[in-house]
C-alpha cells in the first residue's frame, strides 16, 4: 500500500508558469487530473515519471511513501506509466513483453501464464500482439505495468484512442483493477466522461467556468 | 562513453581535414623536410603555372563543378515539380537507392561503355541510321573539354540529389503548398517553382554544394571519362605524386591546394548566381503573372530522370554482356559469341578484393555506426540537438576536395613513420562513411517516438537495456540500412584507398580503375561489375535480416 505525493510542484517555461499542484493520492485512490490541451497534463505526469524535458524548470517533490523520489532516473522510480496507445512492443510476442517488465527470476513464463489468465486471456503467451484486439492490447499493457511491480500508476489520456463502445468497459477494467491492487493511480484527460470515473477531480488550466465543461468541482 | 561519442564524431571529422590541409599547405611554398624541403618558396607555384595547358584543366575543373551541378538541380526540380503524385513519382523513388548504391566508377565505366565510338548507343543506330560500318573515328570518351565526364556525372549525380530532395519535402509540406497556388490560379510547375522551391532550397543547399565538389575535384570518374591531355587539375595532381621524381611532390601541393581553391571559386560562383537568382526570384514571385511557366511539361522532368535511370543501368547491362562477349564484331547489337573467359581468368583475384573491399568497408562502417550512435543516443538521453555547426562539420568532408586533403594525410602519415596499409585505410574512410551513416540514420533515429523508451524505463529497465532491448530492435532496419550505406560509400571510395594505401591495398574499386588505361573491355566489364554489385550485397542483407527475424511480427512490418 503506497501513498503518491506531489508537494508543491511547479512546472514552469521561460518564467511562465504552466501548471501548479499540490495534492496527495492515496493508495488505490484514482485522481483524474483534468484540463484543455496544451494545459500542461502532460508535462506534469512526465515530471512525476522522470522525464522532463529540460527545456521546462520545476520545482517542488514527489513523494513515493514519503520518500523523495524526485532525484532518482526514471527507472528507479518505480511508476508505471500507461499511454493512450498500449505500446507493446512489436519485436516481442505478448508473453515476451510482459517478461520485459517482470521483477524476479523464478518461474518466469509460469507467472507471465497465470497472470494472462486472471485477464481472462488464458493462452495468449505467444501471440504477435499486432495480432490482437483494442481491448486485448489495453489490457495487456495494463498487466505489463502490474508485473513490474510499480508504487504508483500514471494515466496519460489511456482511453481516448478506443471507440466509445469499447471504452467504458476497458475503463472500468482498468480502473477496478487499479483501485484493487492498492495503488495510487493520477489519469489526465480532456474527457468529462473519464473524470467522472475517477474518485476525484482536480481541474488544471484554464478555468472552467470559462470552458463550461462538466463537470466543475 | 556517450559523452565522449559527439566528440569523436567531430574528431573523426575535422582532425583528419584539419592536419591534411596544413601538410599539403607547407609543401606547397617548398617545405617538405623529408625530401630535403626546408625553405619556404614560391617555386612549386611557379613550377606549377608554367605547366602547358593548366588553363584548359582549371576550366574544364571549375566548369564541371558549375555545369554538373546546375543540370542535374534543374533536372531534379523539373522533376519534382512535375511529376509529385504520379505514379511515374513513387516508382522513381524506388529506384533511387538501387541507383545510388551504384559506386561512380561502375556507373561511368557503364557510361563509357554506352557512349563510346564502339558502344551499344552507336551500335543500336549503325548503319541504318548512321552509316557506319566500322566505328568512327570520333573521341567521345575522354573528350579534350570533359562534356562526356559532365554528363556522366550529371546521370549520376540526380539520384543523389534527388534523395536529399525527398528527405528534405516533407518539412515543408508540398502539396499544400501547391495546391494553395494552383487555386489561385497558377500553373502546376509555376505553382511549384513559387512556393514550394524557394522553402526547398535553403535545405537542400550543402547537398548542392557537395555536388559542386564533388564534380570538380572528382579522380576516378575523371580518369573513365575525362580528358586526358590535359587532364582535369585533380587527375594532374595524382599524376605528378606518382612521378618516380619525389621534387614534384611540391608541385604536386601546390596543384592540390588549387583544387581546393577551384573547388572554393566554384562553390563561391554558385553562392553569387543565387544570390542573383533570389533578387531576380523575387520580382518573379511577386509578379502575380499567371501565365509563366505554362509551357513547362512534366514530360521534361521524367525524361530527364528516365534518361539518368537508363544511363546507369543500361551502361550497367552493357558491362555484363561485354564482360561476356567473345567475338564482337560492329555494328552487331550482341556479339556472335559468349564465353566465361574473361570471369575465369579474374576468378581468384576477383574473390581476393572482394574479400578486403567488404572488410574494409565492414569496419569502416561498423565503427562509422557506433560512433553515429554514440552521438544520437547521447543527443536524445540529454534532449539536446545537434545543431547547424554540427551539419556544417559533417558535410566538410563532403566539400573539401578530396585530393586537398589526402595529400597531406598522405605526407602526415609518411611523417609520423605509419606504414600505409589496411588499417589506415580505414581510418580515412571512416573519414568519408561517417556522413552518410549519420545522415541516414539521425532521421528515424529521432523519429522513434520517445514513449518507447518512456515505457522500457517505467518497467524499470536500465537505459543501457533500454537501448538494447527496445530501440535497437524497433530500429533495426535503419541500422542495418545506415551500415549497407556505409559499406556502399567505402566500396566506391577511390582515392582515399589509392593514396592512403599506398597501393598496397586493392578493393574492387582501385582494381576497376587501375584497368581503365589497359582497354582490355572484357576485364574491365568484369570488374566494373563486381564493382557494382558488391555494394548491392549490403543493401540485400539490410533488406533480407529484418523479414527474417520479424516474420511473425506484423507490428514490425510497419515503419516507425
Amino acid at each position: 500500500m503506497t501513498r503518491l505525493q506531489m508537494e508543491a510542484v511547479r512546472i514552469s517555461m521561460g518564467g511562465q508558469t504552466l501548471v501548479e499542484i499540490d495534492e496527495e493520492v492515496s493508495p488505490g485512490e484514482v485522481l483524474a487530473i483534468m484540463g484543455p490541451s496544451g494545459a500542461g497534463k502532460s508535462t506534469l505526469l512526465s515530471y512525476i515519471a522522470g522525464f522532463l524535458d529540460p527545456a521546462f524548470d520545476a520545482t517542488g517533490r514527489i513523494l513515493i511513501n514519503d520518500e523523495d523520489v524526485t532525484r532518482k532516473p526514471a527507472e528507479a522510480r518505480r511508476i508505471g506509466l500507461l499511454f493512450q496507445d498500449p505500446l507493446l512492443f512489436p519485436h516481442l510476442s505478448v508473453a515476451g513483453n510482459l517478461m520485459f517488465g517482470l521483477t524476479g527470476r523464478a518461474g518466469r513464463r509460469q507467472r507471465v501464464a497465470e497472470a494472462l489468465a486472471t485477464m481472462g486471456l488464458a493462452g495468449f503467451a505467444d501471440r504477435d500482439t499486432a495480432t490482437l484486439s483494442g481491448g486485448q492490447k489495453a489490457r495487456v499493457a495494463l498487466l505489463r505495468t502490474l508485473l513490474s511491480e510499480p508504487n504508483a500508476m500514471l494515466l496519460d489520456e489511456p482511453f481516448s484512442k478506443l471507440d466509445l463502445s469499447l471504452r467504458t468497459e476497458v475503463r472500468a477494467f482498468v480502473l477496478n483493477r487499479l483501485r484493487s491492487s492498492g495503488l495510487p493511480t493520477i489519469f489526465v484527460t480532456h474527457d468529462g466522461g473519464d473524470a467522472e470515473a475517477a474518485d476525484r477531480i482536480v481541474l488544471i488550466g484554464t478555468s472552467c467556468a470559462k470552458r463550461g465543461n462538466p463537470p466543475c468541482e | 562513453m556517450l559523452r565522449i561519442a559527439p566528440t569523436v564524431a567531430v574528431a573523426l571529422l575535422t582532425v583528419p581535414i584539419a592536419v591534411g590541409l596544413l601538410a599539403v599547405l607547407l609543401p606547397s611554398f617548398g617545405y617538405l623536410p623529408v625530401i630535403g624541403g626546408t625553405e619556404l618558396t614560391f617555386d612549386p607555384w611557379r613550377r606549377l603555372f608554367a605547366q602547358p595547358a593548366l588553363a584548359k584543366s582549371i576550366v574544364v575543373s571549375l566548369t564541371s563543378g558549375l555545369f554538373t551541378t546546375a543540370v542535374a538541380l534543374a533536372a531534379v526540380c523539373l522533376f519534382i515539380a512535375g511529376s509529385s503524385r504520379t505514379r511515374i513519382y513513387s516508382w522513381f523513388r524506388r529506384l533511387i537507392s538501387p541507383l545510388l548504391s551504384v559506386p561512380h566508377a561502375a556507373a561511368a565505366f557503364g557510361f563509357a561503355f554506352l557512349v563510346a565510338p564502339s558502344g551499344l548507343l552507336a551500335r543500336t543506330f549503325s548503319p541504318w541510321a548512321t552509316g557506319w560500318e566500322r566505328p568512327p573515328d570520333i573521341l567521345i570518351v575522354h573528350d579534350p573539354w570533359g562534356l562526356t565526364m559532365m554528363v556522366g556525372l550529371v546521370a549520376k549525380e540526380i539520384p543523389f540529389l534527388m534523395l536529399m530532395c525527398f528527405a528534405a519535402l516533407p518539412q515543408i509540406e508540398p502539396a499544400r503548398r501547391v495546391t494553395l497556388a494552383r487555386s489561385l490560379g497558377y500553373a502546376p510547375a509555376a505553382a511549384w517553382f513559387k512556393t514550394v522551391f524557394p522553402g526547398l532550397y535553403p535545405l537542400i543547399r550543402l547537398p548542392v554544394y557537395a555536388v559542386i565538389a564533388y564534380a570538380s575535384s572528382t579522380v576516378d570518374v575523371a580518369l573513365i571519362l575525362g580528358p586526358t591531355n590535359p587532364p582535369t587539375v585533380s587527375v594532374a595532381v595524382i599524376r605528378w605524386l606518382n612521378d618516380p621524381d619525389l621534387s614534384m611532390r611540391f608541385m604536386a601541393s601546390a596543384g592540390a591546394v588549387l583544387q581546393l581553391i577551384i573547388t572554393v571559386a566554384a562553390i563561391a560562383i554558385w553562392w553569387g548566381l543565387e544570390v542573383v537568382v533570389r533578387i531576380l526570384g523575387r520580382r518573379w514571385l511577386e509578379n502575380g503573372d499567371r501565365s509563366s511557366l505554362r509551357g513547362i511539361s512534366p514530360i521534361w522532368g521524367a525524361g530527364f530522370m528516365a534518361l539518368s535511370a537508363a544511363a546507369i543501368f543500361l551502361g550497367l547491362s552493357g558491362l555484363a554482356i561485354s564482360s561476356l562477349a567473345g567475338f564482337w564484331r560492329f555494328p552487331e547489337i550482341l556479339p556472335a559469341a559468349f564465353t566465361l573467359r574473361a570471369w575465369e581468368r579474374s576468378g581468384p583475384a576477383i574473390a581476393e578484393t572482394i574479400w578486403t573491399s567488404l572488410l574494409l568497408g565492414g569496419i569502416a562502417a561498423a565503427v562509422s555506426l557506433a560512433v553515429v550512435t554514440g552521438a544520437l543516443e547521447n543527443e536524445v538521453r540529454r534532449h539536446r540537438r545537434a545543431g547547424h555547426t554540427a551539419m556544417l562539420l559533417l558535410y566538410l568532408p563532403l566539400i573539401v576536395p578530396q585530393t586537398a586533403f589526402l595529400l597531406g594525410m598522405v605526407f602526415s602519415i609518411e611523417l609520423a613513420g605509419v606504414r600505409p596499409g589496411f588499417w589506415p585505410v580505414v581510418f580515412s574512410h571512416i573519414v568519408f562513411v561517417l556522413p552518410y551513416v549519420y545522415l541516414s540514420l539521425s532521421e528515424p533515429y529521432r523519429r522513434l517516438d520517445p514513449r518507447w523508451i518512456q515505457v522500457a524505463l517505467s518497467l524499470g529497465t536500465s537505459p543501457a537495456r533500454a537501448f538494447w532491448r527496445v530501440r535497437l530492435p524497433l530500429l533495426m532496419m535503419p541500422f542495418l540500412a545506415a551500415f549497407a550505406i556505409g559499406l556502399a560509400v567505402s566500396v566506391g571510395l577511390y582515392l582515399p584507398t589509392l593514396l592512403i594505401g599506398a597501393g598496397r591495398v586493392a578493393t574492387v574499386t582501385t582494381e576497376a580503375v587501375a584497368l581503365s588505361s589497359g582497354g582490355d573491355r572484357r576485364i574491365i566489364g568484369v570488374w566494373a561489375l563486381v564493382q557494382a554489385f558488391v555494394p548491392a550485397f549490403g543493401f540485400t542483407i539490410a533488406l533480407l535480416v529484418p523479414r527474417f527475424l520479424w516474420r511473425n511480427r506484423r507490428g514490425m512490418r510497419e515503419i516507425r
